[in-house]
C-alpha cells in the first residue's frame, strides 16, 4: 500500500505514460486518447456516426438488456483482464436468457496514473473479446477521476439481445427429478484473481475460465431437450446459484460432491486460501435445470462445444418445502448443507 | 488410490467407528481446533456418527477465545491515522464492544488482510513513514511465524512495527477444560497444525493425569475417521493413551526449532479467554528485550475488560458445554451477517459452522 501517486515519475515507467486528469476533460487530450488508443480498437457500423447515442433498429420481437460493473483487482491476471471480463460478464447475462446479443454500452472510469500500456491491453482484449462474442460496442464514455489508489481502472456496461419467442426457459416447470449440469470445473477464474493478488507468492497454473458463452448454450439448446433453467455461477459460486435457486423454485436440491468438476490445481488452491470452491465465481460456465429424460442428450451437447468438455451432471432437484435446502452428498458418505458465502471470503487464519 | 478404492475405504472407516461404538456407553468426544470443526462439517463425518458418539467443539478457533478488551483495543488502534493494522482476515469482521475493524475500515481506517506475520514485516518496511500493528492472534501454528517476524524486524532495525499480542497456549486451556467438576469430555481429538509444533508426545501428561485418550488427527476425512475411530475403541476400552493418526505430518518431538523460537520472543503470561476469564501461563508476551515491539507500550492502551453481549453463550459454545442451538441468539438475532459473538464470526468458529453447514430450520 503506497500513498506515493504513480504519476510522478518513476523507474521503470512505459515509455507510453499515464493517464492524467486533462484525458477526461473533454477537451484536446480527450479527443486524441479515443482516436488513437479506444475508437480503432472497437470499429463497427453502429460506433462510427459517434453521436451522443448509437441507433439500433430492433429485432422482431422482445428484446432483452442487462447492465453490469466491473471492478475486479488485479486489473489483469492469468487468463484474461478486465475488459474481457466485461465483454464476456454482459454477454453471457444475455446469453443465459437464450438471447442473441446486438450490442454494448462500454464507460471506462480510469484513474489518474493509469499505466497507457495497460489501458491499450485492456482494449486489446476488448475488441478480441467483442469478436469472439460476436458483439460489438455501439457506445461509450471515458472519464478520469483524481489518484485514489483505487485499482486504476473500473468499466460499466449495458448490453441489449433479442430475446426469441420461446425464452428465457420457465423455471417454474422443474420438477422432481431434474437433472442439474454444470459446464464444466468451478472456481478457476476466482482462484486465478485472488491468487494474482500481490503479496500471496502462490504460484499456480490456474487460469481465469472467462470466456463468452453464447456459443455453447446455442449448443445445448440445439439439442433438443427441455432446458428450464439457465443460470452462469459468477459471484457466490455454485453454492449461491443453488441456493438462489431453491428458494426460487421451492425445491431442495441434491447435489454430489464427488460429481462437481475441480481440477486438482483448484482443489489445493481452495485448501491453502481456506475457501470452499462452491462459492468461488466463474466466468465462463453454465448451469442449467434439465427435464431427466433429455439429460444425456443435453449434456452431450455441452460437451461437444470446446467450453463444455469437462460438462457433468452434478445433481437432482428435490422434492417442494418450505424451507428448502441444498444438500451435498459428501465423499465420505455423509451430508451437509450448502448455503450462499457470506460475502467477502476471508482467508483463513491457520 | 483410485476413487472407488478411495469411497470404499471410507465406508470401511465408518463401519469400523460404528463397530467400535456398538454396545459402549455415551461418549463426548472433543476436538479443539477451528479447522477441525469445520472439515469434520464440511465432509459430513460428523452426519456419520453412531448416536452414542458426540463430537463436540472446543476452544479450538483463535479468533473466538480473543477477549472483547483485545478487539476494541484494535479498533482504537486502527482509528489512528498514523497506524495501519495487519490482520489474519478472520479478525475483521469481529465485534468488539461497539466496533470491528470491517466497520473502521469503511471509515478510512488503514486495515489490511495479510496471510503471514512475515507481510506485516513487509508492509513496515514499505511504509516508513506509518506504524504496522500485527494483530498476533492464534495457538502454536502461527505463533513461530510471529516470533520470526519480531526477530526479522530487530535484525533489521525496523523501528515502525508492533505486534498486539494475543497468542495463546494450548495446554493450559485443556487442563482448564478437564479440571471443571462437570467436565464431561471423554477423550480428545488433537488439532493437526499445533501439534505439528507441539509433538504428540506434549498430550502425554493430560492423558496420564486426567485419563483421557488423545488421538492427534488431520483433516481429511479419511484421516478423521480413523482417528475418531482410534478414540473410540480406546474410550469403550477404558484406556488413556495418546496416538498419533497424523504421522505424514506430526512427530513424537514436534518442531523443537519453532518451539525455541517462540521461547527466544516469548513468555508465559496469565490471558483472558474470552468469556472463560483468566488462565494463568495461557498466553504469552513478549520478553523484555523484545518489549519495545509491544504496540500497548509504544500506544499507551490497555486490553479493556471483556464483555459478554447480552444473551451471548459464545463462551459456554467454546468449552463445549452447549451447542449452538441451545444458545436463544442462534439463528435469531445472531446469524453469519448479523453477528452477535465470534464464535458466529470467524469462518472456524463453531456456531459459524453449525449455521452454514448443519442448520435445518429458520
Amino acid at each position: 500500500m503506497n500513498d506515493n501517486n504513480p504519476a510522478a515519475d518513476e523507474p521503470g515507467v512505459t515509455r507510453a505514460g499515464r493517464i492524467v486528469l486533462a484525458h477526461g476533460g473533454g477537451g484536446e487530450l480527450t479527443r486524441r486518447l479515443l482516436a488513437e488508443r479506444i475508437l480503432p480498437k472497437l470499429a463497427n457500423d453502429l460506433l462510427a456516426p459517434l453521436a451522443d447515442s448509437a441507433v439500433i433498429d430492433p429485432p422482431p420481437g422482445r428484446l432483452c438488456m442487462t447492465t453490469d460493473a466491473f471492478v475486479v483487482q488485479p486489473l489483469e491476471f492469468a487468463g484474461g483482464d478486465i475488459g474481457r471480463l466485461a465483454v464476456c460478464g454482459t454477454v453471457n447475462d444475455l446469453a443465459v436468457m437464450g438471447a442473441k446479443p446486438l450490442a454494448l454500452s462500454l464507460a471506462l472510469v480510469l484513474e489518474e496514473g493509469l499505466d497507457l500500456d495497460v489501458l491499450d491491453r485492456v482494449m486489446d482484449s476488448i475488441a478480441a473479446a467483442a469478436a469472439e462474442a460476436g458483439v460489438v460496442v455501439a457506445t461509450g464514455d471515458t472519464k478520469v477521476v483524481e489518484y485514489h489508489g483505487a485499482g486504476g481502472m473500473t468499466i460499466t456496461t449495458a448490453g441489449i439481445a433479442a430475446l426469441p419467442a420461446d425464452m428465457p426457459p420457465d423455471a417454474k416447470t422443474i420438477t422432481a427429478g431434474d437433472a442439474v449440469l454444470v459446464s464444466g470445473m468451478i472456481a478457476e477464474h476466482g482462484l486465478a484473481v485472488m491468487t494474482a493478488r500481490k503479496g500471496l507468492g502462490i504460484r499456480t497454473t490456474l487460469v481465469s475460465d472467462v470466456a463468452p458463452l453464447g456459443g455453447l448454450v446455442n449448443a445445448m439448446l440445439a439439442a433438443g431437450g427441455r432446458v428450464k433453467f439457465m443460470r452462469d455461477p459468477t459471484r457466490g459460486g455454485l453454492a449461491g446459484l443453488l441456493t438462489d435457486l431453491s428458494e426460487q423454485i421451492g425445491r431442495n436440491i441434491e447435489i454430489d460432491e464427488q460429481a462437481v468438476p475441480l481440477s486438482p490445481a483448484a482443489r489445493h488452491a481452495s485448501e491453502l486460501l481456506g475457501l470452499d470452491p462452491l462459492t468461488v465465481a466463474n466466468e465462463g460456465k453454465v448451469v442449467a435445470v434439465v427435464a431427466a429424460a433429455d439429460a444425456e442428450k443435453v449434456l452431450a451437447a455441452c460437451r461437444s462445444h470446446p467450453l463444455g468438455r469437462a460438462a457433468v451432471i452434478v445433481g437432482r432437484i428435490g422434492q417442494a418445502s418450505d424451507w428448502p435446502l441444498v444438500e451435498l452428498l459428501t465423499a465420505a458418505g455423509g451430508r451437509r448443507i450448502v448455503q450462499r458465502p457470506y460475502g467477502e471470503e476471508l482467508p483463513r487464519i491457520c | 488410490m483410485s476413487v472407488a478404492a478411495s469411497n470404499e475405504n471410507l465406508r470401511q472407516l465408518v463401519s469400523a467407528v460404528a463397530d467400535a461404538a456398538a454396545g459402549a456407553r455415551d461418549m463426548a468426544l472433543m476436538e479443539i481446533c477451528g479447522t477441525h470443526t469445520v472439515c469434520l462439517f464440511r465432509s459430513g463425518v460428523k452426519s456419520l456418527m453412531p448416536t452414542n458418539v458426540r463430537l463436540i467443539s472446543g476452544p479450538g478457533c483463535p479468533v473466538c477465545v480473543t477477549s472483547c478488551g483485545y478487539l476494541d483495543a484494535a479498533c482504537e488502534l486502527a482509528a489512528r491515522k498514523d497506524v495501519i493494522i495487519a490482520t489474519y482476515g478472520d479478525m475483521v469482521r469481529v465485534p468488539g464492544r461497539t466496533d470491528s475493524l470491517e466497520a473502521a475500515r469503511g471509515r478510512g481506517a488503514a486495515v489490511e488482510v495479510v496471510y503471514s506475520a512475515r507481510d506485516a514485516v513487509k508492509l513496515a518496511r514499505g511504509n516508513p513513514g506509518r506504524n504496522v500493528v500485527f494483530l498476533a492472534v492464534g495457538f502454536e501454528t502461527t505463533t513461530p511465524a510471529t516470533a520470526a517476524a519480531v526477530i526479522e524486524a530487530e535484525a533489521a532495525g525496523l523501528k515502525n512495527l508492533f505486534i498486539l499480542p494475543g497468542h495463546k497456549v494450548l495446554m493450559p486451556a485443556l487442563e482448564a477444560l478437564l479440571s471443571a467438576d462437570d467436565s464431561a469430555i471423554d477423550g480428545f481429538l488433537c488439532p493437526g497444525h499445533v501439534s505439528v509444533i507441539l509433538g504428540a508426545a506434549a498430550y502425554r501428561p493430560i492423558a496420564q493425569k486426567y485419563r483421557k485418550p488423545c488421538v492427534v488427527v488431520g483433516f481429511e476425512p479419511a484421516n478423521m475417521l480413523e482417528g475418531i475411530g482410534r478414540l473410540v475403541r480406546q474410550v469403550a476400552a477404558s484406556q488413556a493413551k495418546v496416538e498419533n493418526a497424523y504421522g505424514v505430518a506430526v512427530t513424537e518431538g514436534g518442531n523443537a526449532q519453532a518451539r525455541a523460537m517462540i521461547e527466544r520472543v516469548f513468555e508465559p503470561a496469565a490471558t483472558e479467554w474470552r468469556a472463560m476469564g483468566s488462565i494463568p501461563a495461557s498466553g504469552l508476551a513478549l520478553r523484555g528485550c523484545y518489549a519495545r515491539f509491544d504496540a500497548r507500550a509504544k500506544f499507551g492502551i490497555e486490553f479493556g475488560p471483556d464483555y459478554e453481549p447480552p444473551g451471548c453463550r459464545c463462551g459456554e459454545v467454546i468449552q463445549g458445554r452447549i451447542e449452538p442451538t441451545a444458545c436463544g441468539l442462534f439463528g435469531v438475532k445472531c446469524s453469519p451477517t448479523t453477528p452477535v459473538g465470534p464464535c458466529m464470526v470467524s469462518s472456524e468458529g463453531t456456531c459459524a459452522a453449525w449455521y452454514k453447514y448443519n442448520r435445518r430450520s429458520r
